[in-house]
């Protein structure tokens, strides 16, 4: 039963949304715009459930006194300062919490993305060989989109750089993507019906006593 | 206590000043990263860590949890109760108790004997958002698209050869996929040329994220040149409003 | 020699790029704008076309790891739909949003003297994505009873007359992930209200897709996309101010991996001769 009624709540969920897509008769209407309601709220808490696995692998660095655990007071710390102002100060402009985001996160956050520029142009260095056909292509449509997305190459008069890679983007690049997308939508419906029909379980996983 | 929010100067130093160096010597901290890892660098990623995961929890308090939940339920079912008028409950909020314990029944994971309790709420959402999924994506994802490949082809001027294209390069990238059938005699030239057209989409896809790391790079630096430097008196002119 | 040249410390390259960026800026280097791309200016003549008052939605789906391309983006759509006295609604599908919309439309509203609450509103964040999305589609003020700032969207004036999708000009998702698509599939599809996009170049391959199916009518790529943007409105940003940054930084690149190709098949020239 453990597994039973949460598939059939599931699948109830979802049956119900399908009907009201194809039959919007409006006594569904105030059910349908609840239940919205409810999978929103729900999506709150399982939002906040990230904070447990964090917790834990830190207080576990501790008291395993990993080498670094002294960090992970810092992380602990840290959360618990910005949690503080943010649930009793509120999260509006000019708060503290809204000054440790701007001044501590964004810098942070940005920076760290930032340092990819330099590992990228690296890797482009090393490892970017025009070994084969395919790769060759690569490397040229690669090449060619890198100049027709910066204006210097707009000096350039006999030849349009910036048109000729816009194409490449809206025409034969776009053909590829969507091909790629085909499959991708219609892996999403499957594995929707999968989740509809308890085939697939892998998310109520964890937790035991499976089938009874 | 004094409300935090309204301190603007720390002995005598602006707020904002004191942000703008905790921000660039952070932004510092990160790149001395570059030369190798460092205890600056340590500190640094894990206070960042810990703020941005209290700053989701913050959110989600003040702008998911309490509108939506918290403020409801209290004016439909609770205050109407603790004024002992049963008959001013408002139902279709009084009904937010259900997803409210469904929600904490998530927590459930956390504790030995009772995960399978978080299986109902993640079971609904889920279910829910699988219906939700199935009829739009098939509409927006697979009719709208094909719809998109199957335009006139003739004449092959003014945009004719441009959609013959985009048909061939759908049909051969499918056709690169389609592992039902062998790749031998015309599959195996339909899915050569799928290749091709794959790797023009990943040399495009390439072109694109180098130009996206380079511009992060670039605004990292225009916050140090225009916005720190600034505060030691040191101006490059930047864009005036940023 | 040529080993020598490809196996050197990486730390050097991270120096040659760091100069190829830094550089431009020291010299105060700019670039004409360059030729505006076809997807930025539908945006534009969407948002000109639209009558004084209506309602316009950015949805911030980024945070700060892609502030710096899309931030310039926002800012300038900010300045433009303010600056055409259209109403102007923030929303977002992830956590970062809010603040990402603070701090793009508070100095261009401040710029402007426009009001919040009446000339803009941030709607702050809801979780759910699709669903949320699907209800909005229903009724905004029920998905969103509170703006970022708590107060009842009921007695927001910006929110007047504001019901569901129909009585939105234009919706225009800034994002560094998947968000635009969750938007055309439940929002744009079902219920047929214009979108737009403007996303990091990284993504941006992937929705030149739905601009030729209609499904978007605009889309701004990556730190180009802003800086044709600012041109268009008219406003100077960090978009253009980077632009001759990231041509040296490409040229780099470009002759990086040039090198990187010659040094290679070189040194495998002289192996297979060994052998």
């Amino acid at each position: 039963m453990r597994l039973q009624i949460p598939i059939a709540l599931g699948f109830l969920a979802g049956a119900f949304m399908i009907v009201q897509f194809f039959v919007p008769y409006y006594a569904l209407q105030m059910y349908y715009e609840q239940l919205l309601d409810w999978a929103i709220i729900i999506g709150a808490f399982a939002l906040v459930l990230g904070l447990g696995s964090l917790f834990r692998s830190h207080i576990d660095k501790i008291r395993s006194r990993h080498p670094d655990y002294i960090y992970s007071f810092v992380a602990l710390i840290s959360f618990a300062v910005m949690f503080f102002f943010g649930i009793f100060y509120g999260v509006n402009p000019r708060t503290t919490f809204d000054w440790i985001f701007n001044n501590i996160q964004v810098p942070l956050e940005a920076t760290v993305f930032s340092l990819l520029a330099f590992f990228m142009a690296s890797a482009a260095y090393r490892t970017f060989r025009a070994r084969s056909v395919e790769a060759t292509l690569l490397l040229v449509v690669a090449v060619i989109i890198m100049l027709g997305r910066v204006p210097i190459t707009d000096y350039i008069k006999f030849v349009d750089i910036h048109g000729f890679s816009e194409w490449l983007m809206s025409i034969p690049a776009t053909a590829a993507k969507r091909g790629i997308l085909f499959g991708v939508a219609l892996g999403i419906v499957a594995t929707s019906l999968r989740i509809l029909l308890g085939i697939e379980r892998s998310h109520l996983g964890g937790g035991g006593g499976a089938g009874r | 206590m004094p409300e935090p929010s309204g301190i603007t100067e720390i002995l005598g130093i602006p707020t904002d000043i004191i942000g703008l160096w905790v921000a660039a010597l952070l932004t510092l901290a990160i790149y001395s990263f570059l030369y190798g890892d460092n205890p600056v660098y340590k500190f640094a990623e894990h206070l960042f860590v810990g703020v941005s995961a209290a700053y989701g929890a913050a959110i989600v308090y003040h702008q998911a949890l309490v509108p939506k939940l918290v403020q409801p339920l209290s004016a439909g079912l609770i205050q109407p109760l603790l004024a002992g008028n049963p008959a001013a409950i408002v139902w279709s909020k009084a009904t937010l108790l259900i997803p409210g314990m469904l929600g904490l029944l998530i927590f459930g994971r956390f504790f030995r004997g009772y995960q399978w309790l978080s299986r109902w709420p993640i079971a609904f959402v889920m279910g829910l958002g699988a219906g939700l999924s199935i009829p739009r994506s098939i509409q927006s994802l697979i009719l709208e698209q094909m719809h998109g490949t199957m335009q006139p082809v003739w004449p092959l001027t003014g945009g004719g050869f441009d959609n013959l294209l985009l048909i061939v390069g759908v049909v051969c990238t499918l056709a690169y996929f389609y592992f039902s059938l062998p790749h031998r005699g015309v599959m195996r030239w339909l899915s050569r040329i799928g290749i091709w057209f794959l790797m023009i989409g990943f040399g495009a896809g390439f072109g694109n994220t180098v130009m996206a790391r380079i511009s992060l790079l670039i605004g990292r630096i225009e916050f140090l040149l225009y916005e720190w430097l600034p505060t030691i008196g040191i101006h490059l002119g930047g864009p005036g409003i940023g | 020699m040529w080993e020598k040249l490809l196996y050197f410390d990486r730390r050097i390259i991270f120096l040659l790029i760091g100069a190829a960026v830094l550089i431009p800026f020291l010299t105060q280097w700019t670039l004409p704008h360059g030729k505006i791309t076809a997807t930025t200016q539908s945006l534009f003549d969407a948002i000109e076309q639209l009558p004084v008052g209506t309602p316009v939605m950015i949805s911030f789906d980024y945070g700060p790891s892609s502030m710096p391309e899309v931030e310039p983006m926002a800012k300038a759509l900010a300045y433009h739909i303010l600056s055409r006295n259209l109403r102007l609604m923030a929303v977002t599908l992830v956590i970062t949003g809010p603040q990402m919309a603070d701090r793009a439309i508070i100095p261009v509203a401040k710029q402007l003297g426009k009001k919040y609450g009446k000339d803009w509103v941030n709607l702050g964040f809801k979780p759910g994505g699709a669903v949320l999305l699907t209800q909005m589609g229903e009724s905004i003020k029920r998905a969103y009873p509170t703006d970022a700032r708590n107060n009842p969207t009921i007695k927001l004036p910006v929110m007047t007359g504001v019901e569901n999708y129909d009585d939105i000009g234009l919706v225009v998702d800034l994002a560094s992930s998947g968000a635009p698509t969750t938007w055309i599939v439940y929002a744009h599809d079902p219920y047929r209200v214009n979108m737009a996009a403007g996303v990091t170049a990284v993504e941006a391959v992937d929705y030149y897709k739905f601009l030729q199916t209609g499904q978007l009518i605009g889309l701004l790529n990556g730190l180009k996309g802003a800086a044709e943007y600012e041109f268009l409105v008219g406003r100077k940003g960090f978009g253009k101010l980077g632009m001759a940054s990231q041509s040296v930084a490409h040229l780099l690149i470009i002759v990086l991996v040039i090198i990187g190709n010659i040094g290679y098949f070189t040194i495998e020239r002289h192996r297979s001769r060994r052998r």
